[in-house]
């Protein structure tokens, strides 16, 4: 094997023009870490797991017109152990929890089917304490009622309304927004023949310079946070896990990196050491620069998503995630959700559906006027985010609270056939 | 480290057998050597070579099954994963819709092994990495790419006797080419299962003359164009049409192939009479599968006929559920299908070149490539997604200017349905990591009305 890795070296060498240098790292000698874990999920009886996802099942098929359910979970346990030249030798255990359910609502004559995931439930980094408290069993009711609700929810007409994002839904936006965009070798053009470049290049022209958002808006890269998907004890060149902003009232600071690319800006950061964003998906694949958990900070004031549609004229009220797209600089988006309910004067006025908006990232976070406070805060999560060739998959959190969006423009996707 | 060998697999499926002891078992091994280099930012920036057995024993008891994997080979890890297996298999419930183990087929062998891929080493693979950087540097631009290869061998058997073995090798090689302002992007890719086909300076030719072409793009009206897809972008789309062919969910209610009132829709037209899709493993220009993951044989499926549903996507139950015969892997796309054990997709097309079909538009939008497209509404195959790396306006015949990406949200159902012009299909890498997908041969095609809903500054 090693030999092979260095035939590819000098192989590769004939081509290299930047030699690589990396960010220095304290070796650790023997370092230890797990992730909190109450219960280990691969202790449990499959007989105990099959039987509260049958019981969530049946739970969800009481309810008339829920014709399909679904319902599964998903761990991983992760045994990793790292060793470099500089002396650093770790071992660490990742846990992963994710229990979910689907329910299908089909009309009577074939004519529409509408789904309801169980997006309150999002996967998270410690152990089988997450399936019980889940509460799959009392809560799969109301998402089959929410499905078969669906059916006959009032197609959405489409125009520009205030959006009041709920954090069930608001964590991908912001993976998708905030992470993508803010990874450094996207920005300098390593993933330009996949996941793309940035909107956020050259790093001279952005770093404090650029405004993400409003002066309250902080988002935080967090590789510590407790129960966190992407959280850990040191990244894959054996760098221990950090916490930065990489937006400091609404002005863009800071990327995401690896030893390799700290260098690289470090004159404009004042940052000489990595970030601590190195990983691989497996002992197959090379690690390189992923996302760290990222998350929008909750406001001062002690608002709730209640109080967001309070303060809300005309809107619309978004739960869960839909189908999320966005381009390859990362501007332009058109992102779904789960459910939607329409605002009215400050309530809630019934379902609608083929809701989907769409934006540039710029304006759309600036146009965000108020959040929620501390108490509102969510920690939603991606079990397998893709990047990089071959594509590898990277666990990753984003918390948030409850946010409002002024004026963004909302298309009706059930009409466009 | 060679390949598992038709004999190596056999002597591997039978000591794990030899190690059950459930009422049926099937197992399943598959060897994989793959490597790849990339390169970005005018590098190589990182390669890598991986090799890999892996073993999957399926147990069962009555209609209990489980299935458990492992990659260790010792006695003890293989007896270790049937237990396992069997020990699930004792836990699971009842499975109402569990079908036995098949006896014993026959095969017919697809000739999907190429010495010149299976071969080829970091030197040469650095070899067609600097064919595509090298000229890009000359043209002052910046190069991305990625080369994936993989030689696979996989060999099914279970306790009836049943073997079957298959190899098979691959490569997708895909090109970025960028300026170096930023303003123009181009991209180039193709996959086969034979490295000998595979020319990159053309294909870096390809990206580079893009890029520069794609300088400055200006912005046009969102709305309904008449479009010149190149072959990537129609399979882009096309995958996502064979992908939602699953029998099931149209008898079940929850698809675009489900028919109001009961039913589904084989027999109805629904897409322009020239358009046919067929699966086919042993097409010269598909080289798939020859048999699914539970070892039934794939066959020459016909999906859509001069426009006519002709079959949907049936496994072995809803089969015999619905009294037909089970179409084995079916596409390689959508459900359950995605890689190994797929018969791969053949679109028929026209004597045309995408010259040809440039030269017949008076006014139009060439794609070279669709990218992050995802599902808007199942009941009509509705998605959304983005134009990339080369999207230019035609007038009068020919390609006047780069316009900026625009975000489509159409339905394959739609777009082949307003087919105006066909041109000769080829093999393309379709999948939008650069990863090898599914064998895929589609033609560029003209289609009016194309659903354009935005703009994106993204270049």
């Amino acid at each position: 094997v090693a030999r092979v890795a260095a035939q590819q070296a000098r192989a590769n060498r004939r081509a290299a023009r930047r030699p690589v240098v990396l960010a220095p790292a304290e070796p650790v000698r023997d370092g230890r870490w797990a992730a909190p874990m109450r219960v280990d999920p691969f202790t449990v009886p499959v007989e105990d797991k099959v039987d509260l996802l049958l019981r969530a099942n049946a739970a969800a098929r009481q309810v008339r017109g829920a014709r399909f359910v679904s319902s599964n979970m998903v761990f991983l346990k992760d045994e990793r152990t790292y060793a470099n030249t500089d002396g650093t030798f770790t071992v660490q255990l990742l846990v992963r929890s994710q229990p979910s359910l689907s329910v299908t609502a089909v009309a009577s004559d074939n004519s529409d089917f509408q789904s309801r995931d169980s997006d309150e439930i999002q996967p998270r980094g410690v152990g089988y304490e997450h399936v019980l408290d889940a509460d799959l069993v009392g809560r799969a009711p109301q998402w089959a009622e929410q499905a078969v609700e669906k059916l006959s929810a009032r197609s959405v007409d489409p125009g520009r309304y205030d959006l009041v994002l709920d954090p069930t839904h608001l964590w991908l936006t912001i993976h998708e927004s905030i992470g993508h965009p803010t990874e450094l070798d996207r920005a300098l053009g390593y993933e330009a023949n996949y996941a793309g470049t940035s909107f956020l290049a050259p790093p001279q022209e952005v770093i404090g310079r650029f405004r993400y958002g409003p002066e309250f808006m902080n988002i935080q890269a967090d590789r510590r946070q407790e129960g966190a998907l992407a959280t850990t004890g040191w990244d894959d060149e054996g760098v221990p896990a950090d916490q930065w902003l990489l937006v400091r009232d609404g002005i863009f600071r800071d990327y995401q990196t690896t030893r390799e690319q700290a260098g690289w800006i470090s004159e404009l950061t004042g940052v000489t050491r990595s970030h601590g964003c190195s990983y691989a998906q497996t002992w197959a694949d090379v690690q390189f620069q992923r996302m760290p958990n990222v998350s929008l900070l909750p406001g001062e004031r002690d608002l709730t998503a209640e109080d967001l549609i309070a303060a809300t004229e005309r809107g619309i009220y978004i739960k869960g995630r839909g189908a999320y797209s966005i381009d390859q600089q990362r501007y332009n988006f058109q992102f779904g959700g789960q459910v939607f309910y329409e605002i009215r004067n400050g309530r809630l006025a019934g379902m609608l559906k083929d809701v989907t908006y769409q934006a540039r990232t710029p304006e759309f976070w600036n146009s965000m006027d108020l959040i929620g406070g501390a108490r509102s805060y969510f920690l939603g999560g991606s079990f397998g985010d893709g990047k990089g060739q071959p594509g590898q998959s990277n666990a990753v959190s984003h918390g948030c609270p409850p946010a409002r969006f002024r004026g963004v423009n909302v298309i009706n996707t059930g009409r466009q056939r | 480290v060679s390949l598992l060998s038709r004999e190596e697999a056999s002597a591997l499926t039978q000591r794990v057998l030899g190690m059950s002891r459930a009422e049926a078992a099937r197992v399943t091994v598959t060897g994989a050597l793959e490597a790849n280099t990339r390169f970005a930012a005018s590098d190589i920036s990182t390669s890598g070579d991986a090799a890999d057995v892996g073993v999957t024993v399926r147990s069962s008891f009555g209609r209990r099954s489980a299935v458990a994997s492992t990659n260790i080979l010792t006695d003890e890890g293989l007896r270790r994963a049937v237990e396992m297996s069997e020990r699930l298999a004792r836990l699971a419930p009842e499975d109402r819709e569990a079908m036995p183990e098949l006896d014993p087929p026959a095969y017919r062998e697809v000739p999907a092994f190429f010495a010149a891929t299976a071969s080829l080493d970091p030197a040469r693979r650095a070899d067609a990495a600097v064919a595509v950087i090298e000229p890009a540097r000359r043209a002052g631009m910046q190069a991305a790419g990625f080369l994936s290869l993989a030689a696979r061998a996989t060999a099914v058997a279970n306790h009836r006797g049943l073997f079957a073995y298959h190899r098979s090798t691959a490569f997708a090689f895909t090109t970025t080419v960028r300026t170096a302002d930023g303003t123009g992007s181009g991209w180039a890719g193709t996959a086969h299962n034979d490295w000998g086909r595979a020319r990159p300076a053309e294909l870096g030719a390809t990206a580079i003359r893009k890029a520069e072409l794609s300088r400055n793009p200006v912005a046009i009206e969102p709305g309904r164009y008449t479009v010149i897809l190149e072959p990537t972008a129609v399979a882009n789309l096309l995958q996502l049409l064979v992908g939602a062919m699953n029998a099931r969910a149209a008898d079940e209610g929850r698809s675009f192939f489900a028919k109001r009132g009961g039913g589904n829709k084989i027999g109805e037209q629904v897409v322009d009479q020239r358009v046919t899709i067929v699966s086919d493993p042993w097409d010269p220009d598909l080289l798939a599968a020859p048999f699914a993951g539970d070892g039934l044989p794939n066959r020459r499926v016909v999906w859509i006929e001069s426009g006519v549903v002709r079959n949907l996507n049936y496994d072995r139950f809803w089969a015999q559920r619905q009294g037909v015969e089970p179409t084995g892997g079916g596409a390689g796309f959508g459900f359950g299908g995605g890689g190994f054990g797929g018969a791969g997709v053949k679109m028929s097309g026209a004597d045309a070149s995408l010259e040809d079909l440039i030269r017949a538009t008076e006014r139009g939008v060439l794609v070279t490539r669709f990218w992050y497209i995802r599902g808007l509404d199942p009941r009509t195959i509705l998605y959304t997604g983005l134009t990339r790396d080369g999207t230019f306006l035609i007038e009068n015949g020919r390609i006047t200017r780069a316009v900026k990406n625009m975000r489509f949200n159409e339905s394959p159902v739609t777009m082949l349905n307003n087919v105006e012009m066909l041109g000769r299909p080829v093999r393309v890498s379709a999948s939008e990591s650069g990863d090898i997908g599914g064998a895929i041969v589609v033609p560029p095609v003209k289609a009016r009305d194309f659903n354009f809903q935005s703009i994106s500054d993204a270049v």
